[in-house]
């Protein structure tokens, strides 16, 4: 069914809601003006200003080695999660296994950032660890999220997946944990991908709960950024975005790409 | 077979990392404030909560955060509807292309785009410069740290996830359906409204509901582009427990939260079950 | 070779196998022949390992199979799916038990186009099964399995994904593999026309449990309960009861037959063991023609009785008219008495 007029211009003016923001962020990236989002002739200063920005640049280095961290234990622990719920039929408190695993993708953040960095501060009382709060935290809090999302990704996935396809490696003679290694984890190979990579940009996202369970060596991307933006808008923001896109963008079209080759 | 093995880890993460913080924090809510670090006492103390029933400055955070949220939601599902309905209605090769177009915004940080809006509506912002250079206004129009702000972050921030739930509806609705009523009959207002619509409607309420939940704890949006008046409960409780360190009351001020979200959150539980 | 005894599965309150016994032979041909829900997936299940019974006990060769896991059983299955891995190509499918039995890479090979070329598909090694149609999906699931020389093999509705013309050459090339590998098939089927032309004995699924079992001919004209007749060629079913020497039966009107057993409680009659009476034949039966359609080679007749029931009656000349009253007659050998 073909929308109509009326449906199209709004889609279309709901695409340019979304996009505008970011192309004149990226566009007045190039600006040479000091006053941000105002136009003074094509330049590239302001990314030299961010490339001399240490600290930012120190924020930015912590975050993507927390989010890539964090990303992995997200796909180990959500995955396997994600395993039992959809293969090991009914087992004792599955009800609450489920319900566990959906939490984090309703609660408000600020609600989990409380709540994770009360129980750092509880086991570190009790046990010594973790000790102190800094990066270690924050990956521990992003990966106990992120598991939340991959596991939605691969329980999507291994719904889809015939059963019977374990079952007939079994029949042929694989063991439970060879019929996994060799046909359930190639099948969901492209899920745990696309997890991490929805782990991974969470991850490099989050202020709020980052802020809860940081301490003062662990200033993440965000948690500068937010400061900056108190404050106001530089025109190192304008060219932190437009870099950003840059690599966003050309990822995802990397992505559609490869996944319409694989298409084929 | 050894199914054992593989649920003691992952029971560990989930009690561990969901379970007992959510527990903790009902500890927390019955402790004493405390000079030192960490800056509580465990205790059996009941003022938190009762301060929260006393002080309506907390009911109002409460009341204009499910407000915001509502708002929000409803802005979103308002734009979300057509949005999808557009998107469904392309050649599937396109569907990916435009589900990327959708979800790029996204993937490049919800901060960055909060800046833009920042630097689009300051007083120095290009908005106002727009509007001087074309004399429409002399002075700047006061549009940052507005209510009007806060909304337009929040809907651009949540649009995609409005629109991504009701889009996957559209695509899976057969359309077989649709031929059946046109060929009794129905014309395209009628077999949208009539078919196209009830049958989507869940996905409208789950994409309402993915908005609304998180966006009644919002905090970042209302902090960077509202007004100081807009104490939604997010910032009220940002505030308890960075400026004042009331850890109990934030920890209290969460359970207020989470208790009424429990029925959003049930009611957007069971329609995902239903899907 | 194998034999099952007193098979029992739950599946919360469905029976799904209510006392189950089966003995197969070394190399033959089986059937399971069932409706939906008559458990005949269950027992493949069963026998492969995926379900462990409640109760009962099952025996290859002598060997207690039940605590065998699926992959150590020397039985193979194909599924009603063919769960063909679509990340493999054709030649890495079959490969997969071989490489799990440590089979070395040049025996492989060689047992590779051997079960390619007994199922026709030489050539194709390389396609992936996304490529396949459903037949050579088939023959690829059938090599998959074949390759592994297993003692016995468990085909799960291996034909119902085929269209109708594919289906009765499938089937005899089907039982000309069998015949060729020496291995016993079990084949699950609901099309009982399938199970009468490949299997050299049927048995006959219902809630659970066997209701017979016999080589095709034999099930076929002698069913053993009003089920099986009904189920096998739908034939007619007339209840009565034996009195003094005949069948009486009530809703045919009239008495049908006589010296069965006394304790005959109905009887079958199938649609092309009756005839039109000539007119100097007195007739079994007489009735009301109510309709009649064409099939191709014959005409299919229902015909009113009596006492209230029909009869379906096949007849390879063009019908009297519908309304018309039609005499019957059929052999006397042709009554089956039926106990169950």
């Amino acid at each position: 069914m073909k929308p109509g007029g009326v449906v199209r211009a709004v889609m279309l003016a709901g695409f340019l809601f979304l996009w505008l923001p970011i192309l004149l962020l990226v566009g007045f990236a190039f600006s040479a003006d000091r006053i941000p989002f105002q136009w003074g002739g094509f330049s590239l200063r302001w990314f030299g200003v961010l490339a001399a920005n240490e600290r930012l640049l120190e924020a930015v280095w912590l975050s993507l080695r927390i989010a890539a961290a964090s990303a992995t234990l997200a796909v180990l622990a959500g995955g396997g999660i994600a395993f039992a719920l959809a293969r090991f039929g009914p087992f004792r408190g599955r009800a609450l296994f489920g319900a566990l695993i959906g939490a984090p993708l309703v609660l408000p953040e600020v609600v989990i950032g409380l709540s994770l960095l009360l129980l750092f501060v509880a086991l570190e009382g009790v046990i010594g660890w973790p000790a102190g709060r800094g990066a270690f935290t924050i990956l521990l809090a992003h990966a106990s999220f992120g598991a939340a999302y991959v596991a939605v990704v691969v329980q999507a996935r291994l719904a889809e997946a015939e059963r019977s396809l374990e079952e007939a490696a079994m029949d042929l003679g694989a063991t439970p944990l060879v019929a996994f290694w060799t046909i359930t984890l190639p099948l969901i190979a492209p899920a745990l991908l696309a997890g991490w990579l929805l782990a991974f940009t969470l991850s490099l996202d989050d202020v709020v709960v980052a802020s809860f369970v940081s301490g003062p060596a662990g200033t993440t991307l965000p948690i500068a950024l937010f400061s900056m933006l108190r404050l106001g808008v530089t025109p190192e923001v304008n060219a932190l975005g437009a870099l950003v896109v840059l690599v966003v963008g050309s990822m995802l079209a990397l992505a559609l790409w490869l996944f319409g080759r694989g298409r084929a | 077979m050894p199914r054992g093995i593989l649920l003691a880890p992952l029971w560990t993460w989930l009690l561990l990392l969901v379970a007992a913080p959510l527990l903790i924090l009902v500890v927390m809510a019955l402790a004493t404030p405390a000079d030192g670090v960490p800056p509580f006492m465990l205790g059996w103390r009941f003022a938190a909560f009762a301060m929260l029933v006393e002080d309506f400055y907390y009911a109002d955070a409460l009341v204009a955060a499910l407000r915001l949220a509502a708002t929000t939601a409803g802005l979103c599902l308002l734009i979300a509807y057509p949005m999808a309905l557009g998107m469904a209605g392309v050649r599937p090769a396109w569907r990916l292309p435009m589900l990327a177009l959708l979800m790029l915004p996204f993937w490049t940080g919800f901060l960055l785009r909060i800046g833009a809006w920042i630097g689009l509506l300051r007083d120095e912002g290009l908005i106002n410069h727009l509007l001087r250079g074309l004399g429409i206004t002399d002075a700047p129009l006061a549009l940052l740290y507005t209510e009007g702000a806060m909304l337009v972050g929040m809907v651009h921030a949540y649009l995609p996830f409005a629109v991504l739930p009701i889009f996957t509806a559209l695509i899976r609705l057969d359309p077989a359906l649709l031929e059946a009523a046109a060929d009794l009959g129905a014309r395209p207002a009628r077999v949208f409204f009539s078919v196209t619509l009830p049958l989507t409607l869940p996905a409208a309420a789950a994409g309402f509901l993915l908005v609304f939940i998180p966006a009644a704890g919002e905090f970042v949006i209302p902090e960077l582009l509202g007004p100081p008046e807009a104490q939604v409960i997010g910032r009220v409780l940002w505030q308890e427990f960075f400026q004042n360190r009331d850890w109990p009351l934030a920890a209290a001020l969460a359970l207020a939260l989470l208790a009424l979200l429990i029925l959003p959150i049930r009611w957007f539980q069971r329609l995902g079950a239903g899907a | 070779m194998l034999i099952a005894t007193a098979l029992e599965k739950r599946f919360g309150a469905v029976r799904a196998l209510a006392g189950l016994d089966l003995a197969i032979k070394p190399g033959e041909f089986f059937a399971l022949l069932g409706a939906s829900g008559s458990g005949k997936s269950t027992l493949l299940r069963v026998l492969a390992g995926f379900d462990a019974p409640d109760a009962g006990t099952l025996r290859l060769d002598g060997q207690d199979l039940r605590p065998v896991p699926p992959w150590a059983r020397p039985i193979n299955m194909m599924f009603q799916s063919y769960a063909l891995f679509p990340h493999m190509n054709v030649a890495d499918n079959i490969a997969y038990g071989l490489k799990r039995a440590g089979v070395p890479v040049e025996e492989r090979r060689n047992r590779i186009a051997a079960a390619l070329e007994l199922v026709g598909l030489q050539g194709l090694e390389a396609r992936k099964p996304q490529q396949l149609s459903g037949g050579q999906k088939q023959r690829v699931a059938l090599a998959r399995s074949l390759v592994m020389r297993p003692r016995l093999l468990l085909l799960d509705e291996p034909m119902a994904a085929l269209d109708a013309g594919l289906r009765e050459r499938t089937g005899l090339e089907l039982r000309a593999l069998q015949r060729k590998t020496g291995a016993a098939f079990i084949m699950v089927t609901h099309d009982q026309q399938e199970a009468l032309a490949l299997a050299d004995r049927i048995a006959v699924l219902e809630g659970g449990r066997v209701a017979q079992i016999g080589p095709p001919q034999e099930v076929y004209a002698r069913p053993a309960t009003r089920f099986v007749a009904r189920f096998l060629g739908a034939a007619n079913v007339l209840e009565g009861r034996m009195r003094n020497g005949v069948f009486e039966s009530a809703e045919a009107g009239a008495d049908i037959a006589m010296g069965l057993p006394t304790d005959t409680v109905a009887i079958a009659l199938r649609a092309e063991q009756i005839r039109l009476a000539s007119a100097d034949e007195a007739p079994s039966v007489t009735g009301i023609l109510e309709d009649a359609a064409f099939r191709g080679d014959d005409w299919l007749m229902v015909v009113r009785l009596p006492g209230g029931a029909s009869l379906r009656v096949l007849h390879n000349a063009p019908p009297p008219a519908p309304g018309s009253a039609v005499s019957l007659t059929w052999e006397a050998g042709a009554v089956v008495p039926l106990f169950a």
